[in-house]
């Protein structure tokens, strides 16, 4: 894998050729595939699926389930019915978080963990309030990792709902997803992964990882923005009752009552997303050309170079753990000198990075940090960009000297 | 390099690490509060208002820089005017960090932050305690 070669399919940087964009991790930019998938489909495909008994809507139809069965292949889904298009990773944790809350009592316990983005932790929240159940955080340990003697004393309890992420947008930790998820079923739990940053990133089976539901992120997967795939084992989805109600997701209805649709139909309510997820099938057949160890690797090799560079900055902190459990992503501040600030510095230098709490300000607040630099790797990504940042930072730490503590 | 340069300066490091007004006011008359949910910078604003006139004002908050040092400024540049005094300031502090005008002279040490117009997505760090100000004044408390 060539970064240097695949940057060519991404007209982003033609328009832009100094840009270094390091923010993937918040949405990743799009191949010319892509694009083109999409409007192809918007130009010679398009009417509603599974509504007209015509030949163009059936065209759609036809492209909208190719697409299905595309993404079951990319998670390593045994059956396409398993995949749910939703809008994004957000609104997957949401329809979960509906759709189970049947199974939650008040007194029951709902398992998260400190690293987890807003979206994987506001959703169960709000169910523990209006159930009465009770939230309880997996804490993170110094080195960015998941303490897992208290994930087995807290999986002990017998949480009815178990839900974290399979790599963390803040710290880059890779988890142990499998091992946790055995863990999490054996103790009758049922088991929700947050992939929105893994899914892009690493090779996948969801099949084999034993979890019950897998959330992602199509935007960051070099899909366009509005359309994920959502995992969920078929008999779960075939047991749990739909989000979202209203056209596209019945059976049969009277005035007075319905029947669902079987899924995944039950939980795709009203005209779902079949443009950009056939163009999200692209953005899945690409990244596995580039192959997902090669992209993988990729990711490793840069974050590896940047924690080695970004080391050597006197007074610059960096977060998350070292080790083959590291995915692409780093966050960084200097002491006594506020991560917007830096971010101006490194956006002057080109260099497009995030800063503040990346949605996950218990993370921050455990970590002692109220706000990050976050720089995120991708497969369009060279050594020089990592390089690019490396003395940006340098400058910065001369810039601002009189700032930092 | 020269936006860096011309926001970052001493003054404005001096306000940001040696704030003049940080603070709360047990006797404040009007409170309001910002907060930019997608960063996390906050400020809330305490004001002593007699009859017309702001005889003190303090803030509290996190963040950048710019939000706190603009905070710090604003509690500053207040206290003793009336309220269409301070409701004239806010209105020629937006015209120079919003719409990028010359700084009006009456915004005195304000114009640190002048620098800020040509940096768009720190408009936002600028303004908060300013929109706090204006709704404590305008009473939308
Ligand atoms: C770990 C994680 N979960 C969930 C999300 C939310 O993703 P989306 O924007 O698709 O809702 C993000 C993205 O910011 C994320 O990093």
């Amino acid at each position: 894998m060539d970064p240097q070669v695949l940057r060519k399919d991404f007209p982003i940087f033609e328009a832009h050729p100094e840009l270094v964009f390091l923010d993937s991790a918040a949405s990743s930019q799009k191949p010319r595939a892509v694009l083109e998938a999409l409007t192809r489909f918007y130009a010679t495909r398009y009417a509603n699926v599974h509504r007209g008994g015509y030949a163009l809507s059936e065209a759609a139809t036809e492209a909208y389930e190719d697409a299905r069965k595309t993404l079951a292949r990319f998670l390593g889904a045994r059956d396409p019915r398993e995949v749910v298009f939703v809008r994004n990773a957000t609104e997957g944790v949401n329809l979960l978080a509906h759709a189970l809350g049947g199974r939650v009592d008040p007194g029951d316990t709902i398992l998260v963990t400190e690293m987890e983005h807003h979206a994987n932790l506001v959703p169960w929240q709000q169910l523990a309030a209006h159930t009465g159940a009770q939230l309880k955080a997996v804490p993170v340990t110094e080195e960015g990792r998941l303490d897992l003697e208290a994930f087995d004393r807290l999986l002990a309890e017998g949480p009815k709902i178990v839900a974290f992420s399979h790599m963390s947008n803040v710290l880059g930790t890779v988890n142990p997803v499998a091992e946790l998820a055995k863990k999490a079923r054996a103790a009758g739990a049922v088991v929700v992964v947050d992939g929105a940053q893994a899914a892009p990133h690493l090779p996948l089976n969801v099949a084999e990882l034993g979890a019950d539901f897998y959330v992602t992120s199509g935007h960051k997967m070099l899909g366009p923005t509005g359309a994920s795939a959502l995992w969920g084992r078929l008999e779960l989805w075939q047991e749990l009752p739909p989000f979202l109600t209203g056209g596209g997701m019945i059976e049969e209805v009277t005035l007075e009552e319905s029947r669902f649709a079987e899924p995944p139909a039950r939980f795709e309510a009203g005209t779902p997303p079949f443009a950009e997820a056939v163009a999200l099938a692209e953005a899945a057949r690409y990244l596995e050309n580039a192959g997902r160890e090669a992209v993988f690797a990729h990711d490793q090799a840069l974050v590896r170079r940047a924690l080695a560079k970004l080391k050597e900055v006197p007074g610059l902190k960096l977060l998350g753990p070292e080790g083959p459990d590291r995915g692409g992503v780093v966050s960084f501040y200097f002491p006594g000198l506020h991560a917007h600030d830096l971010a101006t510095f490194l956006a002057e230098r080109g260099i497009a990075v995030r800063s503040g709490h990346h949605c996950a300000q218990p993370l921050h607040r455990k970590l002692g940090a109220p706000a990050t630099t976050r720089a995120s790797f991708y497969l369009y990504n060279t050594e020089d960009d990592v390089d690019r940042l490396a003395e940006a930072l340098i400058e910065a730490r001369r810039f601002f000297d009189a700032w930092i503590a | 390099m020269g936006v860096l340069e011309d926001l970052y300066q001493e003054a404005l490091l001096l306000r940001y690490k040696s704030p003049k007004r940080r603070g709360t006011l047990p006797d404040a008359t009007h409170t309001s509060g910002g907060k930019n949910p997608s960063c996390g910078d906050r400020v809330e604003l305490f004001l002593k208002v007699n009859g017309d006139r702001i005889e003190a004002a303090r803030f509290t908050g996190e963040g950048c820089a710019v939000s706190q040092a603009s905070a710090d400024l604003l509690a500053e540049a207040v206290e003793g005017k009336t309220i269409p005094e301070a409701l004239e300031l806010v209105r020629a502090f937006k015209a120079m960090v919003v719409e990028g005008k010359p700084p009006a002279p009456a915004l005195g040490d304000l114009q640190i932050l002048a620098g800020v117009a040509k940096l768009p997505s720190r408009v936002k760090c600028a303004t908060l305690a300013w929109n706090a100000l204006e709704s404590a004044l305008l009473g939308e408390r």
